[in-house]
């Protein structure tokens, strides 16, 4: 049975490993590889680094940490952060790991997904999908947005009962798109991307758990998996991300960079309430 | 000497690290006569099954591999390594493979909470020992990620199996013919297991 996967995500800027809060007070948190190596003994399924700088000079940097990780570290790597051409897919599968993931660029160049997933294959084709509740009343008006993918008004529980939208984000959730995460999410599959890490703006940071009302909507949206991201502040979050939320994977940053829990603690977690995961095994 | 087969598709390398970090020496190769000579094959890949089967016949890698094959020396296919050694693909239309396994290749059927592609760690139904995962615990996970899978014609061939909405074959085996759906090279210590008892065979 497939199991449902923990993935660290580690800010890396200037070749280095940073913790902070939104990108502040950045504290030098190690190397990367040595991270790496330390999650993978915890049982780490896949990694993430998010390139923070993402500048010109720095890309250089961010090649020469995947390539020292990938020959450190067997197992999926992700990088995301300022992704915007083939070429910096090319550069970067070629340096070593394996998917990438694509945040802003894919909403203002859609076709973008479908031409990276036709060169390199969906599997390698994340799409970060940034949705931020707001209030139907405080929604702006976006004409250019198809009719198909404009926000919609969904029912809110969790908010009392207001509807409200999903709209997503850029630019580090600064930036409305009046797009609607459900339907961004089937577009962004239509158009071949292989995986969607889902990042709710009000969770993120919060420690409160993930967003499990959107998580579900997506995940039951699209066939492909969904990885739920913002909001991990100790185990029982992602095991709701993984069972309420329906998601195929949790993503967490600062509760693991922390050492607040483990990555064998919260699979031990899991495990106990049924939720099937893999656990390192000596060989 | 162990050689993997360049023919465009994918990462090569992690492959190529992967047998770095085991002390073991594997080169990869482009062209048809690095191929005539290699002691071990290993054949990658991902990406579109179409896309491969073209660049293996445009770089005249695929008699050669054949050929590999034929004489029954060490070969070790990887996910669409794997998937190209049959004789026809499902994927996008009707593809024709090297043919050297009967049986073809499929997409899992869609229904209702199954995510496809098939991404992530899952572990193997072994139908017996294997030489292949000798030493690896059999509750063991491997890391997948494919929407398409293998049916060979002939169980014989069958070394494992995996479930995902439905049993599927993840290893097959046959003489010095081996393949595995899933991904040594990113499967960590498990994988460079399987890796390492492959260069010893």
């Amino acid at each position: 049975m497939l199991a449902k996967r923990i993935i660290p995500c580690l800010d890396v800027h200037g070749g280095r490993v940073v913790k902070g809060v939104n990108f502040l007070n950045l504290q030098d948190a190690g190397d990367p590889v040595e991270v790496a190596t330390r999650y993978e003994g915890e049982g780490a399924d896949e990694l993430v680094f998010l390139d923070i700088t993402a500048s010109h000079e720095e890309r250089e940097i961010m090649l020469d940490v995947v390539r020292r990780t990938s020959e450190t570290v067997f197992m999926p790597l992700t990088v995301g952060g300022g992704i915007r051409t083939l070429d910096d897919i090319r550069t970067l599968l070629k340096a070593g790991c394996d998917k990438v993931s694509i945040n802003s660029a894919a909403v203002t160049n859609p076709e973008f997904i479908r031409e990276a997933a036709l060169r390199f294959g969906s599997q390698c084709i994340v799409v970060n999908i940034d949705p931020k509740r707001i209030a139907v009343k405080d929604e702006r008006d976006f004409p250019d947005v198809a009719d198909h993918l404009r926000v919609q008004p969904h029912p809110s529980p969790d908010a009392g009962g207001e509807p409200v939208y999903w709209d997503v984000h850029i630019n580090g959730g600064r930036i409305p798109t009046g797009l609607d995460a459900v339907r961004w999410a089937r577009e962004v599959e239509r158009l071949g991307a292989g995986e969607i890490v889902l990042t709710s703006m009000d969770a993120d940071g919060t420690k409160d758990g993930y967003d499990l009302e959107i998580t579900r909507a997506v995940a039951d949206a699209v066939t492909i998996p969904v990885v739920a991201s913002g909001g991990a502040g100790g185990p029982e979050h992602l095991f709701e991300a993984l069972t309420e939320g329906g998601a195929s994977a949790a993503l967490a940053a600062s509760i693991f960079h922390y050492g607040t829990y483990t990555i064998d603690e919260t699979k031990h977690f899991l495990a106990e309430r049924g939720v099937p995961v893999r656990f390192n095994v000596t060989v | 000497m162990i050689k993997i087969v360049d023919y465009g598709m994918g990462n090569l390398r992690s492959v190529q690290k992967a047998f770095e970090k085991l002390g073991v020496e594997a080169g990869i190769c482009s062209r048809p006569e690095q191929i005539e000579r290699a002691d071990k094959l290993v054949l990658p890949g991902v990406g579109a099954f179409r896309d491969a089967i073209a660049h293996l016949k445009q770089q005249e890698l695929a008699q050669p591999v054949l050929q590999h094959i034929e004489a029954d020396r060490p070969f070790l296919g990887i996910c669409l390594g794997l998937q190209l050694l049959f004789d026809v693909s499902e994927e996008d239309g009707n593809w024709e493979g090297l043919g050297v396994t009967p049986g073809k290749v499929v997409r899992f059927e869609d229904r209702p909470g199954l995510k496809i592609p098939h991404m992530g760690w899952n572990s193997l139904e072994r139908v017996g020992p294997h030489p292949l995962l000798e030493g690896i615990p059999d509750d063991a996970h491997f890391y997948f990620v494919h929407s398409y899978f293998v049916v060979p014609t002939d169980d014989s061939v069958v070394a494992a199996r995996t479930e995902h909405g439905e049993r599927f074959v993840s290893v097959i085996s046959r003489g010095n013919l081996f393949a595995t759906q899933f991904h040594p090279e990113k499967s960590q210590r498990v994988g460079l297991k399987l890796l390492q008892n492959f260069a010893e065979l």
